[in-house]
């Protein structure tokens, strides 16, 4: 074998070593914060609705504020969350106008999710922000789009561009579902025969039209989950529980 | 001692004669014989049973829930689906719903679906090894087994497997496959469905072959070269060419451009209104008129876009289009292209005019830049061929000179089930197809920059969607037995018959309205309108159509049909489009008494309250999410409205109206009130 083709066969080895190494490349050097604030806020992102695993439509924005409330450029934001929530990315320095965004795909079971977004103070203190995000899972899904052909012209005082509210020009205002105070006081059963009957039958109003004959069983059921999942504050059902807690 | 002397001294003491031997080898003998039970007795399935008894003592239903435990290993067996599945072994309270507050596994129960565990199993849903019985071996890949479990996120392509027929529970599955067909995928890539049905795409990708009338060398460069800065909603890909690919693809687009018309460009085509802000506004105000943002969009000054996504997107067409194409394309679009979904309006000159001075004025000399071509030499033009063949241009487009090329692009029809030991991994993404397929959708050619996959611009969700849909293209979906697959709909290839049929064609009525199964969804469906309607109105309605429902923002447009036109059309949707299930005259509005309406308006206030949603008396009602029905008495028919309030859904699937299962009685009585409601009344001016 001549030298040349040693050599060559050594650089390749050399390079099929280190481009394995390079595939388990240590995590990037820790981050540095340049600045600490005393204090941080969420600017957007909360309350966001989507299915299991699914990446949230609009990014997770918190600040860092110092003592005076101004924004902190360079401070690090940490974000940390039970379950199998994926955050891109789960930590950074802020911006110069104090605010960090990261994407967020939720974990792989239906419920809530509480972000902990924390920012370490100078003084060792740390200031945290809870954000809350909703994941829905099959059943709730299929209420979500179930509310959105029937319900949500509604029961949602907002309008958009394709789809303009009837809320206001109804005399029983009817709620909206993210009303936990309201919609957390009825039961399964009576929320059931509430979208079932219509508002006539159980003595509220007659705008309430009967949607038993329209969705089958299992859609409305679908739709009481749905219901349940977006409450706002959540809905604790009564039933069976652990008699350790 | 020495160690010499330490194992003669052990090797006599355990083999020192025939009776320690015995000893010793049974003592070996009986130790081996419990490694068996002992490993049984350590298995991981057995702690977390043992964790589950544990959990469930504590609750208040434990008797119940320790009654319907099944310790041991537990297996589903469906040889039919190839499933053999022990996941319950450790998943011990799948159907154990009171045990919905747990949050750890696998202790949890499974959320409600429509199907049964029984019946399919878990992994045909859920992937990853169903037959393992550890963690790591049934949801991690391992060297044997190499199918992971599927991250939850992707979770509705499993549905994908059977169900063609888009469930209401799978938004993104059915996202994903629109994409799939909205984006041109299928158009390079084959991707064959349970059944074999082959996805067929739905964009209308533009025929080339007479791009030069249409538009200039500099427009396409430009285009070429970042077709999202033109429209951001464009469904072209970036292909990442150099300015000399670009340069010789422009010219052999203009060179095998061939004229649209036989004879010269456009006959005496109309001048473009003068460009004064007077002129601009009455174009803009046609633009309006004629609800051309029922299907263009436009991006208004803040930059968002405002309008349908039927059409392209207008924000910078004064950039494109030349002028004489655009009118004669205004004047009658089915002439440069018979198949597209763009209406035959019949403008006059001067609409025409007016338009073409508006839409002219919508340019954006950024997007072409300083661009300008002479005319290309010979050998870039063939070299702009050879690239238009390399690339694949023909598998979306029609272009003279180049055949559409077959199966240019792998087939994907199981891709959901390559396996990972065939597939290389660009560096940074994680090892696991999902990954995988999300990185080629998102970056093809961070896999190698001689890929021909061009950069589509998607959103997040898109790419979920996508990776979605492709995750249904399993091995197991081809066999899925047949009793088990949902079809798709049937695509519908309907046509109306004679003189009428070719003006429905001709107003593109599909575009919007569906008719026996063929047609869009903006609009109401059309197919038992014969019965619904009065034939008076609907010729007027269709010379000049008004607002009916109020809350929408896309509406019929004023297609300046002639009296004639209007009479053929009437009389063949009043003949043809018939429901059988009844008689449109079996109910006589003579018949009814002003009794009978008294008591229709009571219910319709009422018991019913309509007013939620209709506008009957515009002084006091309000509510706008049904048609209002100020004149419903000479646009529709008793019948109609009677078998309506009876079962809205049996004669227009999908409609917003619920079903409300009246009595006849009932129904009757708000027909009557209905049917008397006929000239507007006056809107009186609220004093307050």
């Amino acid at each position: 074998m001549n030298r040349s083709g040693l050599a060559g066969m050594i650089a390749a080895l050399a390079l099929a070593v280190t481009g394995a190494c390079g595939r388990h490349a240590a995590a990037p050097a820790e981050l540095q914060p340049k600045a600490y604030g005393a204090a941080i806020v969420l600017v957007s992102g909360e309350k966001q609705v989507a299915g299991v695993g699914a990446a949230l439509d609009q990014p997770v924005v918190v600040q860092v504020n110092d003592a005076k409330g101004a924004p902190v450029p360079g401070a690090l934001v940490r974000l940390a969350a039970a379950g199998s929530v994926r955050f891109l990315p789960d930590r950074g320095l802020t911006g110069s106008d104090g605010q960090f965004t990261a994407g967020v795909s939720l974990g792989s079971s239906a419920g809530r999710y509480q972000i902990v977004a924390s920012t370490a103070g100078g003084s060792g203190k740390r200031a945290e922000v809870r954000v809350e995000e909703i994941a829905l899972g099959y059943r709730e899904t299929l209420g979500q789009q179930i509310n959105a052909i029937h319900c949500i012209r509604c029961h949602d005082s907002e309008s958009t561009p394709e789809r303009v509210s009837n809320h206001d020009n109804l005399k029983a205002q009817p709620h909206s579902f993210t009303e936990g105070a309201i919609m957390n006081s009825m039961s399964d059963a009576a929320l059931v025969a509430m979208i079932g009957h219509g508002g006539a039958a159980l003595n509220k109003s007659a705008e309430m039209p009967p949607y038993g004959n329209t969705l089958t069983p299992a859609e409305i059921d679908a739709l009481v989950a749905f219901i349940r999942a977006v409450a706002d504050p959540p809905y604790r059902p009564q039933g069976v529980f652990d008699a350790s807690n | 001692m020495s160690l010499g002397g330490k194992i003669a001294a052990a090797r006599r003491l355990l083999f020192g004669d025939s009776a320690r031997t015995f000893g010793t080898l049974s003592v070996v003998l009986l130790a081996l014989l419990a490694v068996v039970p002992a490993k049984d007795y350590f298995r991981e399935w057995r702690t977390y049973q043992k964790g589950y008894l544990r959990l469930v003592s504590k609750r208040s239903d434990a008797t119940s829930l320790a009654r319907r435990f099944e310790p041991g290993v537990q297996q589903v067996w469906l040889p039919e689906l190839g499933v053999v599945d022990r996941c319950a072994t450790c998943h011990v309270a799948l159907k154990e719903s009171s045990l919905a507050d747990v949050k750890t596994q696998p202790f949890r129960p499974h959320p409600s679906i429509p199907h049964n565990l029984s019946d399919f199993g878990c992994a045909f849903c859920h992937r990853g090894q169903g037959a393992a019985t550890t963690v790591e071996e049934a949801h991690r890949s391992t060297k044997s087994w190499e199918e992971p479990i599927l991250p939850a996120r992707y979770l509705e392509s499993s549905c994908g497997q059977c169900h063609l027929d888009r469930p209401a529970g799978t938004p993104l599955l059915n996202q994903g496959r629109d994409t799939l067909a909205q984006y041109g995928c299928v158009r390079c890539h084959t991707i064959k469905t349970l059944g074999g049905v082959t996805l067929a795409g739905t964009d209308d990708p533009p025929s080339l072959a007479h791009i030069a009338e249409k538009t200039s060398r500099e427009w396409i460069a430009a285009w070429l070269k970042n077709p999202q800065a033109y429209a951001a909603s464009a469904t072209m890909p970036n292909f990442q060419l150099p300015d000399e690919d670009i340069r010789d693809i422009s010219a052999f687009l203009m060179a095998q451009s061939t004229p649209y018309r036989a004879g010269t460009a456009a006959e005496t085509a109309p001048a473009a209104a003068a460009a004064d802000a007077a002129a601009q506004q009455e174009g803009a105000s046609l633009y309006g008129e004629s609800f051309c943002a029922s299907c263009h969009a436009t991006q208004n000054a803040a930059g968002t876009l405002v309008g349908g996504t039927l059409g392209p997107e207008l924000t910078r067409v004064g950039s494109k289009v030349k002028t004489a194409w655009l009118a004669d394309w205004l004047r009658n679009p089915k002439v440069y292209d018979p198949e597209t979904k763009m209406p035959h309006y019949r403008l006059d000159s001067k609409q025409i005019g007016l338009l073409l001075g508006f839409l002219g004025g919508k340019t954006d000399s950024d997007f072409l830049g300083n661009r300008h071509f002479d005319a290309a030499p010979k050998a870039e033009i063939e070299h702009g061929q050879k690239l238009v063949i390399e690339r694949g241009c023909a598998a979306c487009h029609d272009i003279n000179g180049v055949k559409k090329p077959d199966d240019f692009a792998p087939e994907l029809t199981l891709v959901g089930s390559r396996p990972l030991a065939k597939i290389l991994f660009a560096p940074g993404v994680p090892e696991t197809l999902p990954d995988y397929i999300a990185a080629k959708i998102r970056q093809p050619r961070s896999f190698g920059n001689a890929l021909k996959m061009p950069q589509y611009t998607l959103a997040p969700q898109q790419v979920d969607g996508l990776v979605t849909a492709l995750l249904a293209q399993t091995e197991g979906a081809q066999t899925v037995p047949a009793r088990l697959r949902v079809a798709a709909r049937r695509p519908s290839d309907y046509h109306a018959a004679g003189k009428a049929g070719q003006l429905i064609e001709d107003m593109s009525c599909f575009s919007c309205h569906t008719i026996n199964g063929r047609g869009g969804d903006m609009a109401p469906e059309l197919t038992w309108e014969g019965t619904s309607v009065q034939r008076a109105w609907l010729v007027n309605f269709l010379k000049n159509p008004n607002t009916l429902r109020p809350a929408l923002i896309r509406r019929m447009p004023k297609f300046n049909v002639t009296d004639a036109e209007a009479s053929t059309l009437a009389d063949y949707i009043m003949t043809v489009y018939q429901t059988p299930a009844f008689d449109r005259d079996a109910l006589d509005g003579a018949h009814f008494t002003a009794a009978d309406g008294e008591r229709g308006k009571e219910l319709f206030y009422g018991k019913y309250a309509c007013q939620s949603c209709h506008i009957v008396d515009p002084n006091q009602d309000k509510g706008y999410i049904g048609p209002t029905l100020t004149q419903v008495g000479v646009r529709l028919n008793a019948a109609w409205i009677f078998h309506w309030l009876k079962n809205a859904q049996s004669l227009r699937p999908g409609t917003l109206e619920p079903v409300w299962n009246m009595s006849d009685d009932d129904a009757r009585a708000i027909a009557a009130f209905l049917m008397a409601q006929k000239t507007a009344p006056r809107a009186e001016a609220a004093r307050k």
